[in-house]
């Protein structure tokens, strides 16, 4: 990590500093307003300064309406900026690489589609929207990268999605920013953006045994789901094939999409969001399969969903 | 400062009489009840949550209230204010000895519901109703949030009554000691407020617990 | 009476009982003002002391002083002293204790009583706190954020939650007896517009203790519910909602800083007015801008949310409604400079006090824009950032205000003038100082630094030791006031009436005033601050 100062590294992140500059002219201009007038007035107006202070201002209302829509007109304009970028890079692009990330103390873990794992580290190819899906064991986190001006917090017991593009290759820090216990402050990593060779270089070399989906299809015995959700038996559950991404109507009459969130949701609490026509028959699986073995099982359906082109 | 304190012997140096002073205990207790509201509306607003998330387990928990001790416990409440209130009209025309019986009504009703709310959670008890290990209802997701809810709903509003009922026999002792009149029993008067105040969280309680959901 | 008063000095109510009894005892609304003066000054320095030793630890990248569970336990120690025993009580429960009977005329507050036992709950609450922290400690963080502090966090949470609700229960009594107080004992003549600007904030300050402070207590009984027994409320794993405590939570603690600028903002009003020699600019906009700060501060509480997952559209309903509430506080700078013009401006200590409030709540009030922009929030939320930014607002403002209102007010409260000298040379020190301390962090939250770290990435290491020399100059200068004050009390010349020629009652009893705040209740027959036009002062001046 050179540097002190580090340029925003992310396509969001120098759209974020624009702003950032902009609220810092601003700010500076109305220091400079306030301490200017204040220091002016002072020295003009000391006791024992013979100047005239003669004719005040009578109408101060004027005064007022005047600063006071000024102000106003100043911080709609921040807020329409500021919400137009939140609005505009809140909402990841379609075809984005998603990775996973398990929060807990004091580490993070994350998971590669293709099976490779790191700790405290995060390998990513340059110029690529990625999009990491997280989530927590314990407390609460925060997945926070200074350069890329994101942050957002991993909460236990459910997926929160943040997303960048990095636009420079090199090594960033990786801040937890959520307090989370005694070791928090060693709840850090590295960011490695590499070029997209380097990046296939690293996959290769760090390949694992068996990919995501594989250990998914593993657990998916092991936890007995293929019982009920597998070949003849599927009168008394959903079929699994081509779910992931597809559109589910519920009991209650809505229609949700199979999408991460709501995956995870279906097995921990089946009762939650059942689909329309089955019977509340499946328990829930709170508190027995871990997170990550959550992120294989979806990923194993994930895989039994035909490849289809992101929007 | 004999000459700040003319009037009568109750009044503060800070007021200008009886009246005055009597106004503003009233006032003061008022803006107590909206802390109060506050305080309880954070607890309900909690519940509302809960109940959203958690509909089914709610309506399974509600079921295994006792409605029966619910009900009656209602009515004994409302009778209650009906007593204090009662004792209110008779102070201010001056019958000091019936505020005193009508004092001790309410403390009686008041402590009837105290000991009925009592069996209430010892049969609770014994139906395994309470969150934690061997929970009854441990099965049903949202249950056991019920519960929680049911405890420190009921139990704030029985600290509450306690205290009421602590209020009252304050009155009736300073009722006895002569210290109050037709003119002026602003203490009693402040007390029957919060009396009520506690008999109208009670209005909410009944139903979230006891019937929302029995119904259907 | 009278003929007493001719042989003997006349009896003030520091003179009026000589007893520990009569102290702990009193009902008399000064009396009580000075048990809370000692109470929180004696919480100021512990949590002072927690801070000294959370800069001198950041001095290396790895942590210079302690481990990182005691390092951990510090802040907290730190954030729930400052926060619920300092800062939000300090300026009501002393200053605002002692002045607003006699602003308004009165001789105690409508419930004088129930302001003794206010103080009692704020120190049985203190009490039970500083057991919590300092045998057993608690390592959450001030905002005791779930599962965290239900689950997970060792240490005495309980203990520590229970001193907070009670003494949240003192900050209820507290503002209701202000609100009844401002309501119904104004001496006549004193109508709603002619109030010193004081009780306005005063007033908007009590309507926040009063609704938020019970939303807090409930919030923390169901956290200790969760703790104790492990039912799910805010745990996901046992079935609860992490984000349900953090609404309640800011619900309360949003507001909850209202209730420590607003007063400050009242102190520095009265203080500018009386040092310009003039009448305050754009009276009824400052006083409405602090029922707008109460009232809009209910509903930006969100903002603290922005990355913690709460839905897009609450987090822009968030944003523009905390651009909204930061507008009444730009109009209060603005009319306080408007009030400087062509005043007649003198430099005793209370306005050096002031003036730095001005600055600093400006610094950190237009950091707060920053804050409320949604992207730059969550580039710089939970870093030294936010730690800048509301230091400015509640050490560089709250703590100015606080002093610049104790040295104000502090020949009426004890009868002594402080040493001119020693004020000016500590206002000035503690401006420096902060400003070193806490101007740094900006930059590292910037930087990217996060809050709540024991150690840190080594680049950040510079700013860290501007920051800790800053802060070594404002321990210093936050001694200076405690030196010379005391010293005042035995030596200081003996205070006039009205040592500072400014307009309000309580400059028209003797000082110290008497037990009955006057002899005669007084007849308001002006607005407030009604000085002569300046021509005219400056013949006689």
């Amino acid at each position: 990590m050179s540097g002190w100062f580090v340029p925003a590294a992310s396509s969001s992140g120098i759209e974020v500093d624009h702003l950032f500059w902009a609220l810092l002219a601003i700010s500076t201009a109305v220091m400079a307003l306030v301490f200017g007038l204040m220091a002016l007035y002072v020295v003009r107006y000391r006791a024992g300064s013979p100047i005239d202070r003669g004719s005040l201002a009578e109408k101060s209302w004027v005064f007022e309406i005047a600063w006071t829509s000024a102000t106003l007109l100043v911080f709609l304009g921040l807020f329409v900026w500021g919400a137009d970028l939140y609005v505009r890079l809140y909402q990841p692009p379609g075809g984005a690489l998603k990775l996973n990330v398990v929060g807990k103390q004091w580490m993070w873990k994350i998971e590669h589609p293709a099976g490779q794992r790191e700790i405290n580290a995060l390998h990513i190819p340059v110029d690529t929207p990625i999009e990491l899906i997280m989530t927590s064991e314990d407390v609460i986190h925060d997945f926070a990268i200074p350069a890329f001006r994101v942050k957002h917090d991993v909460l236990p017991g459910r997926y929160e999605t943040l997303w960048f593009q990095a636009t420079r290759t090199g090594d960033f820090h990786l801040f937890c920013t959520q307090f989370c216990g005694t070791d928090h402050a060693a709840m850090i990593g590295e960011v490695d953006v590499m070029t997209q060779p380097d990046y296939q270089h690293w996959l290769d070399a760090e390949a694992p045994a068996e990919t995501l989906a594989a250990a998914g299809a593993e657990l998916f015995r092991r936890y007995g789901c293929s019982g009920c959700h597998e070949g003849g038996s599927t009168a008394k559950a959903p079929v699994l094939d081509g779910l992931y991404g597809s559109p589910v109507p519920l009991e209650d009459g809505r229609m949700v999409t199979a999408d991460d969130r709501y995956l995870r949701d279906a097995i921990i609490q089946p009762d939650g969001e059942r689909v329309a026509g089955f019977a509340p028959l499946m328990p829930s699986y709170a508190g027995q399969i871990g997170e990550e073995d959550l992120f294989e099982l979806i990923a194993y359906l994930k895989s039994r969903a035909p490849a289809k082109e992101q929007p | 400062m004999a000459e700040i304190r003319a009037g009568h012997p109750a009044v503060g140096m800070q007021y200008e009489d009886l009246r005055h002073q009597s106004d503003t205990a009233l006032v003061g207790m008022w803006l107590f009840l909206a802390t109060e509201i506050l305080f309880f509306g954070a607890l309900l607003f909690a519940y509302m949550v809960y109940r959203l998330w958690y509909p089914a387990g709610f309506v399974a928990a509600v079921r295994h209230a006792n409605v029966l001790i619910g009900t009656i416990n209602t009515a004994i409440l409302l009778t209650s204010s009906f007593t204090l209130t009662a004792g209110l009209l008779l102070a201010r025309v001056g019958d000091m000895r019936r505020l005193v019986w009508a004092c001790l009504a309410t403390m009686a009703l008041g402590l009837a519901f105290i000991g009925l709310k009592a069996v209430e959670y010892v049969e609770d008890f014994h139906e395994h109703l309470v969150p934690g290990a061997g929970f009854a209802l441990a099965e049903t997701p949202g249950a056991q949030i019920f519960y929680l809810f049911y405890y420190s709903a009921t139990g704030i509003h029985l600290v509450h009554l306690a205290i009421g009922i602590g209020l009252v026999a304050y009155i009736v002792r300073r009722t006895r000691r002569g210290d109050f009149s037709a003119r002026y029993h602003t203490p009693a008067e402040v007390v029957g407020l919060y009396w009520s105040f506690v008999d109208i969280v009670w209005l909410f309680l009944y139903p979230l617990i006891y019937l929302v959901g029995r119904g259907g | 009476m009278s003929a007493e008063r001719l042989v003997a000095e006349p009896v003030n109510y520091l003179t009026d009982g000589w007893t520990i009894r009569s102290w702990l005892l009193t009902h008399d609304h000064k009396r009580i003002g000075l048990l809370y003066l000692a109470s929180i000054t004696g919480f100021f320095f512990l949590g002072g002391a927690a801070a000294a030793l959370i800069r001198f630890n950041l001095l290396t990248p790895e942590g210079a002083l302690v481990s990182a569970e005691t390092y951990n336990r510090l802040f907290t120690m730190h954030g729930i002293i400052m926060v619920w025993f300092f800062l939000v009580p300090a300026v009501p429960v002393t200053l605002g204790n002692f002045i607003v009977p006699l602003m308004i005329g009165a001789r105690d507050l409508a419930f004088p009583r129930l302001n003794l036992f206010s103080w009692y709950l704020f120190m049985i609450g203190g009490l039970v706190a500083l057991y919590a922290l300092f045998f057993g400690g608690v390592d959450t963080g001030w905002t005791l954020y779930t599962p965290l502090s239900t689950s997970y966090a060792k240490g005495h949470v309980v203990a520590a939650v229970v001193g907070i609700f009670i003494s949240g229960f003192s900050s209820i009594a507290t503002g209701l007896n202000f609100m009844i107080t401002i309501h119904r004992l104004r001496a006549p003549g004193m109508t709603w517009f002619r109030m010193p600007l004081f009780l306005w904030s005063l007033y908007a300050t009590s309507v926040i203790m009063v609704l938020a402070t019970p939303v807090l207590a409930m919030t923390l009984i169901l956290l200790s519910l969760e703790r104790l027994f492990g039912i799910g409320i805010f745990d996901p794993a046992l079935g609860g909602d992490p984000l349900l405590f953090q609404h309640l939570f800011w619900f309360y603690s949003h507001p909850a800083v209202y209730i420590m600028i607003l007063p400050g903002m009242g102190v520095v009003s009265e203080i500018v007015t009386t040092f310009a020699r003039k009448k305050v600019f754009g009276y009824k906009f400052i006083a409405w801008a602090s029922i707008a700060i109460a009232v809009i501060g209910f509903f930006v509480w969100g903002h603290h949310m922005f990355v913690a997952g709460q839905s897009l559209y609450a987090s822009l309903v968030f944003s523009i409604l905390s651009y909204l509430v930061a507008v009444p506080s730009a109009i209060k700078v603005f009319n306080w400079l408007g009030t400087l013009h062509k005043g007649t401006i003198r430099f005793d200590a209370p306005m050096l006090y002031a003036l730095g409030f001005i600055g600093l709540f400006t610094i950190g009030g237009l950091t707060g824009l920053f804050l409320a922009s949604l992207v730059v929030d969550v580039h710089v939320t939970q870093t030294y950032f936010i730690v800048a930014h509301f230091h400015y607002i509640m050490v560089g403002g709250m703590v100015s205000a606080f002093f610049g209102g104790l040295h104000y007010w502090w020949p009426k409260i004890t009868g002594r003038i402080y040493p001119e000298m020693w004020g000016r040379v500590a206002a000035i020190l503690i401006f420096f100082g902060f400003n070193l301390t806490f101007f740094p962090q900006f930059i590292l939250g910037y930087l990217g630094m996060p809050r709540r770290y024991h150690s840190y990435a080594p680049e950040f290491q510079i700013l860290n030791i501007l920051s800790t020399a800053g802060s070594t100059i404002l321990a210093a200068a936050y001694l200076l006031p405690l030196g010379y004050l005391t010293w005042s009390l035995v030596w200081g010349e003996r205070a006039p009436a009205n040592p500072w020629r400014a307009t309000g009652l309580e400059w028209r009893t003797p000082s110290p005033p008497p037990t009955e705040n006057f002899a005669e209740i007084p007849t308001v027959t002006e607005e407030a601050y009604n000085y002569p036009p300046p021509e005219v002062a400056q013949q006689h001046g």
